[in-house]
């Protein structure tokens, strides 16, 4: 066949395009899906509660992932700095996946636990206050009223996509199986809004007690980033045979 | 030539809607770019952040990208597609006046809409496609009318023959509402809600989203510009492409490796190597088809370089075809694993993109307006003194932005890197933030400098078009234009 064939025929140059494109992406991403070991078995990894959810919902919102990545790549200095690298198994449950690409503030993958909560607060409002060097902007307007009316909405769409939120008593016991009760509990999408309540009550997070604000959402959402896997269980190397 | 063509005269073609495309190519052009500008300026001076939300960085870094690649990139592209299937076929648009009208309406208002619910907050958080799923429905339904419009008008061709151009145009279109359809799949929080949440998560997301991604860059910034390049560059040089072999040969190959280069924005991550390393193999293989497009694209003018020297838009485009060449080098270079461990989340990253954006994707676009805006009114250009200003402005602008950000992205790089004689971390994160302040500032200057050369084009394209000195060009000299073929 000659080329000259393709040029004069629009459907044939149409139909051999759409074969030509689809190839890549066919054999890069389908297999993903079905690969056992693309997602490490790794134990600790759970949903976001409501509360953190709603946080992950203003960061977000927010744009954070434009200057801070949430994905640590296994070199010595990355180690030093921000921890173990990051398991594909740690985002499983980020619907969209939040790694970002560009570093103009430091990595976010492992945040959680390194800075109190008032730090945090602090830092979300004013961040020259506490590092001058900055150039990250101020979010003040985080003090706002939280909106959580929607949080049951949020986790059905969420269990559409595959969070195992519960509907069912089936769904909240395997939920316990896996998770714990506490967790579980927490997962049953018809208690979000009471969760959320109980969440923002259960710690002082922006130092604010009488207002649940969207404060008090994205720092518990940044105090539990990198915490769900304790490393200490695992050999050094366990997790070099999924990559 | 035959007669038929010198017959045809610009009253048949559908103009109307390719001067509405080319007018918002330039607003959302000059809107985007100041916007880059502004948040260029708030990375060098936070204050000018303002604790506004709207306004920080994170809120409109999404409006500048989404205003200059679909706004003003996208409105040239389908600008130009139109113009260039009419000519090429030889036929008038199909689908009357109103699915045209109606693509241009469904892409301008789509964008509008979009970039200012990022403002208010509402975003995919999934880069360059960050527009919330009603808008991206919006987009759907343009593309597809647009495509069709497309594909008709090329069926109703007069001409046997399928032009070169109309193949890279073509491919833009597939593979854009491919990439568009499955990077957006998401369950939305309610119908009458803007927020959704992607349907894949994690590194299968993660995946989709940077075949998307790169793809933006493959299939709407390099194939689809390299259409226009097709069309523009010869016309401009009056010569016929340099080797219809090789334009053969870079589509396919192009078109073909494209699609698997997207795991190299993930080399290193939780992405299983086998895609890192495939994407990275691919991505050096690219390398062949993007300088067969840029050989092809130069030595068309070979045997009349002087044209360099007396012709501006001329300088645009080789200028252009050089970028093109140089950021599809350092694509593929940034892609190995030893380099991409350095330049990966740096500064260096955003100045190869903006080596594409500003150096190829701008500088052809910029070329061929210049060369289609005074035919689409039968107007003599303006100035063709202001268009070398224009040139020079630009490329000052964007060899400032791309070397001041070499400096921050791999001096940040090497610092962040760098260990002390006790093997502890040299430098805190903060200490490199205070390093590229000096880089950022010139690059603001780069890219303020980029933008004012857009000022003095919309200037000059202004006063082409409804300046004063209007003269038309006499009829014979139009149909002359039609008869050169392509």
């Amino acid at each position: 066949m000659k080329h000259e064939s393709i040029e004069i025929n629009s459907a044939l140059l149409i139909i051999l395009t759409l074969v030509v494109i689809s190839i890549g992406g066919l054999v890069e991403i389908v297999p993903l899906f079905h690969i056992k070991g693309t997602v490490e078995e790794v134990e600790g990894v759970h949903p976001y509660t409501p509360l953190e959810q709603l946080g992950r919902d203003v960061y977000v919102r927010e744009g954070c992932y434009l200057c801070h990545s949430q994905q640590i790549r296994p070199f010595r200095d990355e180690q030093l700095r921000y921890g173990h690298y990051s398991l594909a198994a740690e985002s499983k449950y980020d619907h969209p996946f939040q790694w970002g690409s560009k570093r103009t503030g430091p990595d976010l993958a492992r945040v959680g636990g390194k800075y109190s909560n008032e730090w945090m607060t602090q830092h979300l409002i004013h961040p020259q206050s506490l590092v001058p060097e900055s150039i990250m902007p101020s979010y003040p307007w985080l003090m706002q009223p939280l909106k959580y009316q929607d949080i049951e909405a949020r986790m059905k769409a969420l269990r559409d996509v595959g969070v195992p939120y519960s509907l069912t008593k089936a769904e909240y016991e395997a939920n316990v199986k896996k998770f714990g009760k506490d967790l579980a509990d927490q997962f049953v999408i018809a208690n979000g809004i009471k969760s959320v309540k109980a969440e923002a009550a259960a710690e002082n997070w922006d130092g604010n007690p009488k207002e649940i604000t969207e404060m008090d959402a994205l720092v518990a959402y940044l105090q539990v980033l990198g915490t769900m896997v304790d490393f200490s269980k695992y050999n050094q190397g366990y997790f070099s045979t999924f990559r | 030539m035959s007669a038929n063509t010198v017959a045809i005269t610009a009253e048949q073609y559908n103009y109307d809607i390719v001067k509405k495309f080319a007018i918002m190519a330039m607003v959302w052009g000059l809107l985007g770019m100041s916007v880059g500008v502004y948040i260029a300026s708030e990375l060098a001076f936070p204050f000018l952040n303002f604790d506004i939300a709207e306004i920080t960085f994170g809120r409109l870094r999404p409006v500048h990208t989404s205003l200059v690649i679909f706004g003003f990139g996208g409105s040239a592209l389908l600008g130009t597609s139109y113009y260039v299937v009419q000519r090429t076929c030889q036929a008038r648009l199909w689908g009357g006046k109103w699915l045209p009208e109606f693509t241009f309406w469904g892409w301008q208002l789509s964008i509008g809409i979009g970039v200012v619910l990022y403002m208010m907050g509402y975003t995919q958080a999934r880069e360059y496609a960050e527009f919330v799923w009603p808008v991206d429905l919006a987009i759907l339904v343009t593309w597809v009318a647009y495509a069709t419009v497309f594909f008709m008008t090329i069926r109703k061709r007069s001409q046997p023959h399928i032009y070169v151009a109309l193949w890279f145009y073509l491919a833009f279109i597939l593979g854009t509402a491919v990439l568009h359809i499955f990077n957006n799949l998401a369950v939305p929080v309610a119908w009458n809600s803007f927020d959704s949440y992607s349907l894949f998560s994690g590194v299968q997301d993660a995946m989709t989203q940077w075949w998307y991604g790169h793809n933006a860059v493959g299939t709407i910034l390099t194939i689809a510009f390299l259409g226009m390049m097709y069309y523009f560059l010869p016309k401009q040089a009056e010569r016929p492409i340099y080797s219809y072999r090789l334009s053969i040969i870079h589509f396919w190959a192009l078109t073909f490796l494209y699609m698997w280069v997207g795991g190299h924005h993930l080399l290193w991550t939780s992405l299983p190597d086998w895609v890192g390393s495939l994407a990275s193999a691919f991505s050096i293989l690219l390398l062949l088809p993007s300088w067969g497009g840029m050989i092809n694209g130069i030595m068309t003018l070979s045997g009349a370089w002087e044209k360099l020297r007396s012709d501006p838009i001329m300088l645009f485009m080789i200028t252009a075809m050089a970028f093109y060449g140089m950021s599809t080098f350092e694509g593929p270079m940034m892609s190995l694993k030893s380099v991409n461990a350095l330049s990966h989340y740096t500064d260096w990253t955003i100045g190869h993109v903006h080596s594409g954006a500003l150096g190829w994707v701008a500088m052809i676009t910029i070329g061929s307006f210049y060369h289609m805006v005074p035919r689409l009114w039968g107007v003599k250009l303006y100035s063709t003194k202001l268009v070398f200003t224009h040139f020079w402005v630009a490329t000052v602008g964007i060899v400032l932005y791309i070397v001041a950000l070499w400096v921050a992205g791999i001096g940040q790089g090497l610092m962040l890197r760098a260990f002390d004689q006790y093997g502890n971390l040299a430098y805190t994160f903060v200490e490199t933030v205070t390093f590229m302040h000096i880089p950022y500032v010139v690059r603001a200057v780069g890219g303020a400098l980029f933008l004012s050369g857009m000022v003095l084009m919309a200037y000059n394209l202004y006063m082409t078009v409804w300046g004063a000195r209007r003269e038309l060009v006499p009829v014979a000299g139009q149909a002359a234009v039609a008869a050169t073929r392509v």
